[in-house]
């Protein structure tokens, strides 16, 4: 390992946690209803919102009413984006001409952004005309990530009250969401971008003569405004097919850095908005330790594994870095490594590089991240909530052990709540075996696979993975554009989303309910360093233990068979 | 002033086991058949259960093992279909049968000896339920009727030698019984009507004298009829975090259902083929079956536990609440104090010789055979060596304590002596226009306020001085009180005393708090208080008043020597009436809970190894190169199947003995257990299966089974 990658990867680290805390904070006062210096500017647009939507920001909802308002929200918005795309070629912001999108891909695309997954089985530049991209997926982008962000304030607050029957409005957090967080960071960060060379234009595409006096066709559109909130609400669907690969995504490696930080800070931000929000910081400190121990231990595998490289490339005489197919060359191996696993821990799903020509190991990472529940940092709201269901897992099995019912911040962890919480584990588990295992014995699901063997068994798993998990990145192998694909990733992603939303929401009203008890010398601590190794653990032994197998005979035997000398 | 009266009136019978340890009361008295160890009748009869357990009815109350015996029927009938087929590892096959209903038999096995020692209780106690002959009182008219045909508020007269048809209230007379048949404790004890010392169990015995007893319970519902229920087993039923526990146990089993269901398309996918047997090996290695099967077990245990220090819970549940408790409420007297006061010194009024005082003192208690009363014979034979004299030779009379004068004595020839509480002796000494000297007063007052009891004694109307009787607070309990904040727990004093009085006990115990001149009602508030804080209190009572107390505690343990109203009101009862032993009571509940949570992490814990022990063998034959996983060095994919299957059978009944006896018990902070356990189970449950396995295959090819 180079001193200078070193320095790189724990340059961000530094940074991530440096923008990570104060935003923290700054969303526990939007969320706590606080006065903040933004108020100025955003509050006379919320209440006009409240004006005109008839929302009475003062009344609560208990869980299922709250439960009932996100669905409702999602699933209209999810009709519109569907409808939009069959009627696209049309409307006007079409300079290139695109026809209606075929109903199955339309139907797959509109799940996909309504559930924070930003799965692409299409290519941007060639599918969706600008007010596709403009009205339907960006706004998407922004809905679907205050969706989350509601979802897990609402959880804390569940948390942090006792004998309270709710949990928060809806409506409030999701548009307090959008105007005091998104919005904001994403117009400086639109605006960075253009500075740095990304383009924001309605024109046609371009035809231009290349230096070498070929003719090529630049794709061109209104890329920076949905740029920055891809990133920012870990939605990761790019403006083109090759994402924050393509030089007018992410043109130099300041844009690329900004934009890895921008994957990870809300997700990272939010553990301390719940340190905040509970009243006690270091429940929040110790969330964010265990999500970067289990960070650090993903990006060694990969780094190491893309460090190293295969061996058979190296055989032929290649000096330098073996595994650089599928790379961009302005960013590197470094930077590859931590862009794949940051996107990947958070359920961003942005690439600046093909996982599907990762080594073998250095592509478990990514699929494993995704598999292990999207909790390490995880999506914007969906990686806390995913993580607060292993930390009541946590505190149950380990709990018991000090000789208490098991509690977690005074609440005591019933038959309720572990009937929830195990729910909220099991549906996307067994959404992805599930799936995967009907796309491995039938010819619709092995058809689309373009390698064979274990990879193409990799690619099918992460597939399926990466819809539940509501990553949406892809191991580029497969054709995911099929009438199967579309509609069985479709289920997965919506399974997905809302069989953990459910679950969490559920949560969040039973221990909403609840009496606290303070905490004494008896009690179980969930804070400090062992509550850290602990969980992180929990998270890894579940996940692994769940796709161990299937994962032996995909990657794990891939990169054996690598050194073996036989590659797919 | 705190009333005289209670040193004239030993309070409870429960003070005479006061100083033994309440771990030595339950092994020297309990019901004969409660010790530790297990005859071989015993282990005969839960070899032969553990069959009886395998009917699936009975199996399906517990979702993982049920799970097993289906994986086990499975692989035998494929065993019995391959019999005919051309199958090849035939051997292999019915191994792998084989051990899936070992493993089955294992978990039931554990829950019935579980149960055995409950069962072996409750033999003895029916025979002390035998049908009696009962005198029912119809008006005037004696009718002798079956105790089975005995209603509530049938009234029964019973006589010396008879035994009590059934539970009752004693409305009329006084009795002495002998109530080893439920308590163990062959001492007799005395009932009488009116006070908190009515209540008689049905199926003692009375040994003198009579009683007419109003029955408070119908036939089937006594209370030997529910302790018979109860330490069967009949009526368990899952605790809250049992439920709990079963929820998160249930969902791992459907996690590693789909698991390995899905692991045939991906096998298929890949040109490798799992048979039936080795993926039913599979499934059952990851479920967690060793907490699944000792589950059950550990509950039991527990009940049985507080069983054999002769503490009766009612339900698992309380026993579990045990556990969480946070506040103790805990009587002064028989808890924190011996129960009785006893002299240690004698202050002398201006003018008198402290002999002089001693000597009367002595006199006067010399036919008193209280505590109280004796303490002062001793104290005045140690310190002014004066001896015991013989009364009847000195023509002395005795005068005993009357409620009326509140005062005792002794009156010789010429000497009038008496002695009591200051107020009664200055009522006295008003007869004769007498009053208590000031500085007597002062001596008086400076006691009280030490949390002492002053006696006054007069001779001839002439005050000699104050003897100084203390609460002696109990060797230890101090120490104890230490631990029990270390582990969190807070305990709370009550006592009828002065606020001067029990602070200075409370500060000499060591307590964290105290409740002075309580009441029922003021009591009731305190627990509802701390309740309403999110606290879980426990509290032990006896009397009818502690009824509503009892049952607002989250665990109320009523002493067995108490009113039938305070049993009904609490959740547990102590059969030796010993109020210390709530202090166990919390312990064991935090040791049920422990072993519950140390089983779980170690079964979890154990699947890594189990992983590494049958993925290579899966896929050894299409993919050679797994065999990198093959970490142990298991000699060969069928040995190595066997091997995890084998030590997941094992690990079951090896670990059967800390499922009944509970992991060990500190009293330590959460910390500190936590990270005892973790290093023991957590960590020991990650390396103790590689360990096993690799033996076991070790073995297994010695033997040549693989």
């Amino acid at each position: 390992m180079k001193g200078i990658d070193l320095f790189q990867l724990f340059l961000y680290l530094v940074l991530l946690i440096a923008l990570a805390v104060p935003l923290g904070r700054y969303m526990a006062r939007v969320y706590q209803g606080e006065r903040t210096w933004f108020d100025k500017l955003a509050g006379p647009v919320e209440r006009l919102i409240y004006r005109l939507t008839g929302v009475d920001a003062g009344r609560e909802m208990n869980w299922w009413q709250y439960a009932l308002a996100v669905l409702v929200f999602n699933i209209s918005g999810m009709v519109l984006l569907f409808l939009l795309q069959l009627v696209q070629g049309i409307l006007p912001l079409n300079p290139q001409h695109f026809g209606a999108v075929k109903w199955d891909l339309s139907l797959n695309t509109a799940i996909s952004f309504m559930t924070n997954t930003n799965w692409q089985a299409y290519s941007g530049e060639s599918t969706m005309s600008y007010l596709t991209q403009m009205a339907g997926l960006t706004v998407q982008n922004f809905l679907s990530a205050a969706t989350g962000m509601a979802v897990v304030i609402a959880l804390i607050r569940g948390l942090a009250r006792h004998t309270a029957r709710t949990i928060g409005n809806f409506w409030v957090d999701l548009t307090r969401s959008v105007l005091f967080i998104l919005l904001p960071i994403s117009v400086v960060g639109a605006l960075f971008l253009v500075s740095q060379g990304v383009i924001q234009n309605l024109s046609p595409y371009l035809n231009v003569h290349t230096l070498e006096g070929a003719r090529q066709t630049l794709a061109m559109g209104p890329v920076a405004s949905q740029e920055f909130i891809k990133e920012l609400g870990t939605n990761g669907g790019g403006f083109f097919n090759a994402n924050s690969a393509h030089p007018f995504e992410n043109p130099t490696p300041l844009t690329n850095l900004v934009e890895m930080l921008a994957i990870l800070v809300i997700p990272a931000g939010l553990a301390i908005t719940f340190g905040r929000m509970v009243k006690d910081v270091r429940q929040g400190r110790v969330v964010l330790a265990a999500m970067l121990i289990l960070f650090v231990l993903a990006l060694g595998v990969c780094y190491t594994s893309e460090v190293t490289g295969n061996p058979q490339i190296s055989a032929l005489g290649v000096s330098g870095p073996t595994a650089m197919e599928g790379k961009e060359v302005r960013f590197g191996i470094t930077n590859s490594a931590l862009f794949a696993t940051v996107t990947t821990a958070a359920s961003c799903g942005a690439v600046n590089t093909m996982h599907d020509s990762l080594t073998p190991l250095g592509g478990l990472v990514p699929m494993l991240q995704i598999m292990l529940g999207e909790v390490v940092f995880g999506g914007v709201g969906s990686g806390l909530y995913g993580m607060l269901i292993f930390v009541i897992l946590t505190v149950f099995i380990v709990g018991l052990m000090v000789g208490r019912t098991p509690e977690y911040l005074g609440k005591k962890i019933e038959s309720r709540e572990m009937k929830m919480a195990t729910l909220a584990v099991l549906i996307p588990a067994a959404t992805i075996l599930i799936g995967a295992a009907l796309a491995a014995a039938t010819k619709a699901g092995t058809s689309s696979i373009a390698n064979p063997g274990p990879h193409g068994l990799s690619e099918i798993l992460y597939a399926f993975a990466s819809g539940t998990g509501n990553n949406g990145s892809a191991f580029a192998g497969l054709n995911a554009n099929t009438l199967f694909y579309n509609l069985a990733i479709g289920l997965a992603m919506f399974i997905g989303r809302f069989g953990v939303i459910l679950p969490v929401l559920a949560i969040a009203g039973s221990m909403a309910a609840k009496k606290a008890v303070p905490a004494g010398p008896g009690t179980f601590e969930t804070t400090g360093g062992l509550f850290a190794g602990l969980l992180s653990a929990t998270v890894l032994i579940v996940g692994a233990l769940t796709f161990f197998p299937a994962l032996a005979l995909g990657p794990i035997v891939e990169q054996l068979l690598m050194f073996a000398g036989k590659a797919f | 002033m705190d009333g005289y009266e209670k040193v004239a009136f030993p309070e409870r019978k429960a003070n005479r086991v006061e100083s033994v340890p309440a771990g030595e009361v339950a092994a020297t008295s309990g019901t004969g058949k409660n010790k530790g160890g297990f005859d071989r009748e015993m282990i005969w009869q839960a070899v032969k259960d553990s069959f009886v357990k395998l009917n699936p009815r009975v199996m399906l109350s517990n979702p993982v093992m049920f799970v097993v015996e289906i994986m086990a029927v499975l692989t035998t009938f494929f065993t019995f279909s391959a019999l005919s087929g051309a199958h090849g590892s035939l051997w292999f096959n019915a191994q792998i049968a084989a051990w899936l209903w070992i493993t089955v038999l294992f978990a039931n096995f554990a829950e019935a000896l579980a149960e055995g020692r409950g069962k072996a209780q409750a033999a003895s106690l029916r025979r002390a339920r035998s049908e009696t002959r009962a005198k029912k009182l119809v008006g005037e008219r004696v009718e002798e009727v079956s105790s089975t045909r005995l209603n509530k508020g049938d009234v029964v007269l019973v006589e010396a030698g008879e035994v009590i048809p059934g539970d009752g209230e004693v409305i009329e007379g006084i009795a002495s019984v002998d109530e080893s048949a439920v308590t163990g404790e062959s001492a007799p004890v005395i009932r009488e009507s009116g006070g908190d010392r009515s209540a008689v169990t049905g199926g003692t015995r009375v040994l003198s004298d009579w009683i007419k007893v109003r029955v408070t319970a119908n036939p089937g519902e006594t209370f030997l009829d529910r302790m018979i229920q109860l330490v069967e087993g009949a009526r368990r039923q899952k605790t809250p975090n049992e439920i709990a526990l079963t929820i998160l146990l249930v969902g791992l089993t459907i996690i590693f259902l789909l698991v390995v269901a899905s692991l045939e398309p991906f096998a298929m996918y890949s040109g490798a083929r799992a048979s039936l047997p080795v993926l039913a090996a599979l499934l059952v290695c990851l479920i967690p079956t060793t907490i699944g099967g000792l589950l059950s077990a550990i509950g039991i245990a527990g009940m049985d536990r507080l069983l054999r220090r002769n503490i009766l819970a009612m339900s698992g549940r309380a026993v579990e609440a045990a556990g969480d408790v946070d506040v103790l409420l805990l009587d002064k007297t028989g808890t924190i104090t011996l129960g009785n006061r006893m002299a240690v010194e004698f202050v002398a009024a201006p003018g008198v010789t402290p002999q002089m005082l001693a000597d009367a003192a002595q006199l006067a208690s010399l036919a008193d055979e209280t505590p109280e009363g004796r303490s002062i014979v001793v104290l005045a034979k140690e310190k002014y060596n004066l001896r015991e004299r013989d009364l009847a030779g000195l023509g002395a009379v005795f005068v005993p304590f009357s409620a009326q004068t509140r005062m005792s004595g002794v009156d010789l020839k010429e000497r009038e002596i008496r002695k009591g509480a200051s107020d009664a002796i200055e009522k006295y000494l008003a007869e004769s226009g007498e009053k208590l000297p000031p500085a007597v007063n002062t001596v008086v007052e400076e006691i009280a306020r030490k949390g002492g009891t002053p006696l006054v004694v007069a001779e001839n109307r002439r005050v000699l001085g104050v003897i100084y009787l203390k609460d002696v607070v109990k060797g230890g309990i101090k120490e104890r009180f230490a631990q029990l904040r270390r582990m969190g727990i807070k305990t709370v004093m009550i006592t009828g005393d002065n606020p001067l009085t029990a602070a200075a006990i409370a500060a000499e115990a060591g307590v964290d708090d105290f409740m002075a001149e309580a009441t029922p009602e003021t009591k009731l508030a305190l627990i509802r208080r701390h309740q309403s804080a999110g606290h879980l209190v426990a509290m032990t009572g006896d009397g009818t008043n502690d009824a509503p107390a009892l049952a607002q505690a989250d665990v109320g343990v009523a002493m067995n020597s108490g009113t039938q109203a305070a049993k009904e009101a609490g959740n547990m009862v102590d059969l030796d009436s010993n109020p210390t032993k709530l202090i166990e009571v919390v312990e064991t509940g935090k040791q049920l809970l422990m072993t519950r949570g140390a089983l779980t992490t170690f079964s979890i814990a154990n699947d890594v190894a189990k992983y590494f022990a049958i993925i290579p063998a899966l896929f050894a034959v299409t993919y050679p190169q797994l065999n990198v996983l093959n970490i142990m060095g298991l000699a060969t994919p069928q040995s190595a199947i066997l091997s995890a299957v084998i030590f997941n059978a094992l690990i079951i009944v090896a670990l059967v003995p800390l499922a009944l006896r509970g992991v060990t018990y500190r009293p330590l902070g959460a910390n500190a257990i936590l990270r005892r356990n973790m290093f023991i189970y957590g960590l020991g449950g990650l390396i103790v299966p590689f360990i096993g396995i690799k033996a076991i295959d070790l073995l297994l090819v010695l033997l040549g089974l693989h």
